[in-house]
């Protein structure tokens, strides 16, 4: 079947058979390979992307489901080479060991904090609890996240 | 895994979607328990039925007191609803407990209704609610309340050849109060048990989740609420019937709980 996705405001089309993952189809289709497959079956959040400006597991989508829709992935981040603030903020606060889960991790919090920019600590923690992280315990990443909010809303972050 | 080849068909109304539904055929709503299936190749059906193109099946509205909801409604869009909040704040505390945003954002209500995963938060709150199933196949439509609905894990009312298309939630009682708590051992996992319950001026309703193959109402504890019994006392009759130790323990403290949240 043909399809056409934007992605990360790119025309993208490309054959696909019914049973292509949409995952697969950014990865191996779209040849972007930020996203990642971890589990397909929704628990781990590696694979989240932004459907229509949603956070979504795109390991449970059907290609052939994001026909005519807008994907983001974490390639469409960063604007001008310039790294997204919650991606520095991952940098800096050592929220990410192999690096395998970030991407999840970012394309989830980037529609979490569009939709609540005041969010504090717990609302945050839950909010991260769609992603799993195998390598760092968490710390740094709901501090980098908490960093990222902080700086997204124009208030000054502390250096260590 | 992959999942294993299908014929995909994606009709844009339920009149277009009906004739191909089926014993060989598997309904695609929001894809958060389906394609898990799929991908595991636990579930091989021969086609597809993507029904996420009939919007006609997407709404939340009210008609003289009753809540009724499209089946194809995403449960992000229920627990963005006000409408649903203001009126019917269980299914809105029991939505935010479902899966985790990113799930919610795709998942919803008709597909976890016709799931009917015994550990899904949705089916336990709208039993409580004595919620109706709108279901209709090529021969007509029928509309089944929820005892008849939820048979056990995975099993429901549904013929294959029949498509949930909504589901009426009544008007709450006058000076109705709602709670619903459950354990689970991350957030957004799926809960090892949990309870609603609907506590009003003589009518009490009250239902385990975890505690049998589908939604149990607890009916001594109703009765005994509805007399005036303790929420502790209530909750303790409403576990009493749960086998395992360990889930009878939890069953009866999050019933606690729940009632506890209910009361006036």
């Amino acid at each position: 079947m043909r399809i056409s996705v934007e992605i990360n405001g790119r025309a993208c089309e490309g054959d696909v058979e019914p049973r292509t993952l949409l995952s697969d189809f950014i990865r191996h289709g779209a040849g972007l390979t930020g996203t990642k497959v971890g589990c397909e079956q929704g628990v781990c959040g590696a694979c989240t992307v932004q459907l229509d400006g949603e956070p979504v597991r795109s390991c449970l989508m059907l290609a052939v489901q994001a026909n005519g829709r807008e994907l983001r992935t974490v390639e469409g981040l960063a604007a001008d080479g310039e790294l997204h603030p919650l991606q520095r903020a991952f940098h800096e606060a050592h929220a990410l060991q192999c690096g395998f889960c970030t991407p999840g991790f970012l394309m989830s919090m980037e529609g979490y904090l569009r939709e609540h920019p005041d969010a504090g600590e717990e609302d945050l923690r839950e909010a991260l609890a769609g992603n799993l992280c195998r390598c760092t315990g968490y710390l740094g990443i709901v501090e980098a996240v908490e960093n990222a909010a902080r700086e997204m809303r124009g208030e000054d972050v502390e250096g260590d | 895994m992959k999942p294993a080849p299908f014929e995909y068909r994606a009709p844009t109304s339920v009149d277009e979607a009906l004739p191909l539904l089926g014993l060989d055929s598997a309904v695609l709503a929001g894809g958060q328990s389906l394609v898990p299936l799929l991908n595991l190749r636990l579930a091989r059906p021969e086609v597809v039925v993507d029904i996420n193109g009939i919007d006609e099946l997407a709404y939340i509205s009210t008609d003289g007191g009753t809540l009724r909801l499209g089946a194809l409604t995403r449960q992000s869009a229920i627990e963005r609803s006000e409408l649903v909040s203001d009126g019917w704040p269980l299914l809105h505390k029991a939505v935010r407990l479902v899966g985790h945003p990113q799930i919610r954002a795709r998942g919803t209500v008709g597909g976890s209704v016709a799931h009917a995963d015994p550990a899904a938060e949705l089916p336990v709150a709208l039993t409580v609610l004595d919620a109706r199933y709108r279901l209709r196949s090529a021969g007509g439509e029928r509309v089944v309340g929820s005892a008849e609905f939820f048979r056990g894990p995975l099993e429901t009312a549904r013929e294959p050849d029949e498509l949930l298309v909504e589901i009426e939630v009544p008007a709450l009682p006058e000076g109705a109060g709602s709670g619903f708590a459950e354990h689970a051992r991350t957030h957004g996992d799926f809960a090892t048990a949990g309870a609603a319950a609907l506590v009003a001026p003589g009518r009490a309703a009250v239902a385990l989740l975890g505690a049998g193959p589908a939604p149990v109402r607890a009916e001594a504890a109703e009765r005994a609420l509805a007399d005036g019994a303790e929420p502790r006392e209530a909750a303790a009759l409403a576990a009493q019937e749960v086998e395992d130790e360990h889930r009878r323990a939890l069953c009866s403290e999050l019933a606690r709980r729940a009632i506890e949240e209910a009361l006036p």
